[in-house]
């Protein structure tokens, strides 16, 4: 047990990189005639879920087109093909379901 | 967080509930603590579409406001500067703790997530400088880099480092090499995933000997002090050199998983194994000693023998009740082995594997909607990565191979009290010299 005497330790934790803040894109003035990608993580049943948000689209901003689109593998792999398409060709995306 | 930074694209990610402090600190270690993010309740998987669309109209759980009105303000509302520069933030580590009594200390360690809740040896210079004396390299030689999941940023650490947390776990400076070793892997025997996986470690090559390593009764199981500590260590090292392992934030294992404990560190049983060992498998000389080390344990399916007349269905059952994204690793009692030798005609290792091979089938069917497939194995069948684009071919009630043969490990331990043996699912990562590491 402890006898009062104070006792020098070394720290376990590793050695974090540091931190760079990126810079996060424009927002968009208005949706209305913009096309929105619908990004599916192909995880648990993302798929039936981004279908709804496209639904929600459909109903209640017709204005907006929507994009379903898979990713072309899983989401451990990076998909740059996937990327440089909402790139080109839309104005926003929505990512999920993360989990 | 690639679409938003790299491609200029104003994105919103939409997640579940039970991972927000785990996406938050993610996206705040990637510089981008701003990222906008939406949630809804927990789960997605198995709900129907009418029970998905009920989340989409309602409320995000976690502020009260409608999900799609964040949806929508996330990616028109403008942010307010905070988010846009290149500020860099030090996170540098103090090498020593403020010194304290020991009580204090332990508490400290305690509350600070740095053990795995049971007693650990404060690591005093002492004690770290005589684990240190064990290997020829320099303290502040950066051993490796480690994290909890692929999405995380990985955390560096030396070999002092590593001493310390070594220390903790109990054990003796002669380990230290293996200890060192296991971090040079890079392989996290504290994964952060929902499924709870843990780490397995088989130690191979005269090192066993030399420090009294357990390979026979009892070698999976606290009876040993090598096995034991090597393993504690092999799990304190990786919560601590990775950055943490705390539940919600940097531990999503639902369930959790009790081999994380030690993370079935054991040596194989290369004296009373019948066939080559396993590092010698993958290119090693019988004469080095070395660590090898898989992830994804939790499943585990057991029997006792092989029957003559039907051990071979007896196989294929259990083969079948693994789950099919983790390949299977047959640890086997030296008495199993011998007795797959005389069933079976497998006189070498590579000779039960290609049996194995082509014995763990199912119905096409049945495989492409297991949920594991479904999220890791379809989307790549679909990309066209063999063999999965070729079995994505396969009418559904085709019989196909559950498993890719180079997947597919024996590993020989017990001491033969009887001929009990199991099949771990395991995926293998590397075998690392602990000769490098002396």
């Amino acid at each position: 047990m402890s006898t009062g005497e104070k006792v020098t330790v070394l720290n376990p934790m590793g050695f974090a990189p540091k931190v760079v803040k990126k810079p996060l894109a424009p927002r968009l003035s208005t949706l209305d005639g913009k096309t929105v990608y619908l990004v599916d993580c192909r995880f648990d049943d993302s798929d039936v879920f981004l279908k709804q948000v496209q639904a929600w689209f459909g109903e209640h901003l017709p204005s907006v087109h929507t994009v379903f689109k898979p990713i072309s593998s899983v989401y451990l792999k990076d998909d740059p093909a996937t990327w440089e398409e909402i790139k080109s060709k839309g104005d926003a995306a929505i990512v999920g379901v993360g989990h | 967080m690639t679409i938003e930074a790299q491609y200029g694209v104003p994105t919103v990610a939409m997640h579940t509930d039970k991972f927000d402090r785990v996406v938050r600190s993610v996206a705040a270690v990637n510089g981008m603590a701003e990222l906008r993010q939406v949630f809804v309740p927990q789960p997605v998987m198995g709900k129907s579409a009418r029970e998905l669309r009920a989340y989409v109209d309602g409320r995000d759980p976690l502020t009260g406001r409608p999900v799609m009105q964040e949806v929508i303000e996330g990616l028109t509302i403008p942010f307010d500067g905070r988010g846009v520069g290149a500020v860099e933030y030090d996170r540098s580590t103090p090498r020593m703790v403020e010194p304290d009594t020991e009580e204090n200390l332990h508490h400290l360690f305690m509350e600070n997530r740095w053990t795995d809740y049971l007693p650990i040896v404060l690591p005093t210079e002492e004690r770290v400088r005589a684990m240190l004396a064990r290997t020829r390299r320099k303290p502040g030689e950066v051993v490796g880099r480690m994290r909890p999941t692929h999405f995380r940023e990985a955390w560096e650490y030396t070999v002092e480092k590593v001493a310390v947390n070594a220390v903790m776990a109990g054990a003796r400076p002669a380990y230290f090499p293996v200890i060192l070793a296991l971090a040079a892997t890079g392989v996290s025997a504290r994964g952060s995933t929902t499924s709870s996986m843990a780490a397995m470690a088989v130690v191979n090559g005269p090192i066993r000997n030399e420090i009294k390593m357990n390979a026979g009764t009892g070698a999976m199981a606290p009876y040993n002090h090598a096995n034991a500590t090597i393993g504690r260590a092999y799990g304190l090292l990786s919560q601590n050199l990775q950055g943490g392992s705390v539940p919600g934030l940097t531990y999503m294992g639902s369930q959790g998983n009790n081999y994380a404990y030690n993370s079935i560190t054991f040596p194989e049983n290369e004296e009373r194994s019948p066939w080559e060992p396993f590092h010698v498998q993958h290119g090693f000389r019988a004469t080095d000693s070395t660590v090898s080390v898989f992830s994804g344990c939790r499943a585990t399916a057991y029997t006792l023998g092989l029957r003559e007349k039907h051990w071979r269905e007896h196989v294929r059952n259990m083969l079948r009740g693994m789950d099919p994204h983790i390949p299977p690793v047959l640890v086997l009692d030296p008495i199993t082995a011998r007795q797959f030798i005389d069933r079976g005609g497998f006189t070498k290792k590579d000779a039960l594997i290609d049996w194995v091979y082509d014995n763990a089938r199912m119905p096409a069917g049945e495989f492409w909607d297991y949920q594991l497939v479904q999220n890791y194995l379809y989307p790549r069948a679909t990309f066209g990565e063999e063999p999965w684009a070729t079995k994505l071919q396969a009418a559904p009630d085709e019989m196909i191979q559950m498993f890719k043969r180079e997947d597919i490990h024996v590993v020989v331990v017990g001491g033969e009290t009887n001929g009990y043996w199991r099949i771990m699912g395991a995926t293998y990562a590397k075998t690392i010299s602990v000769d490098d590491w002396r």
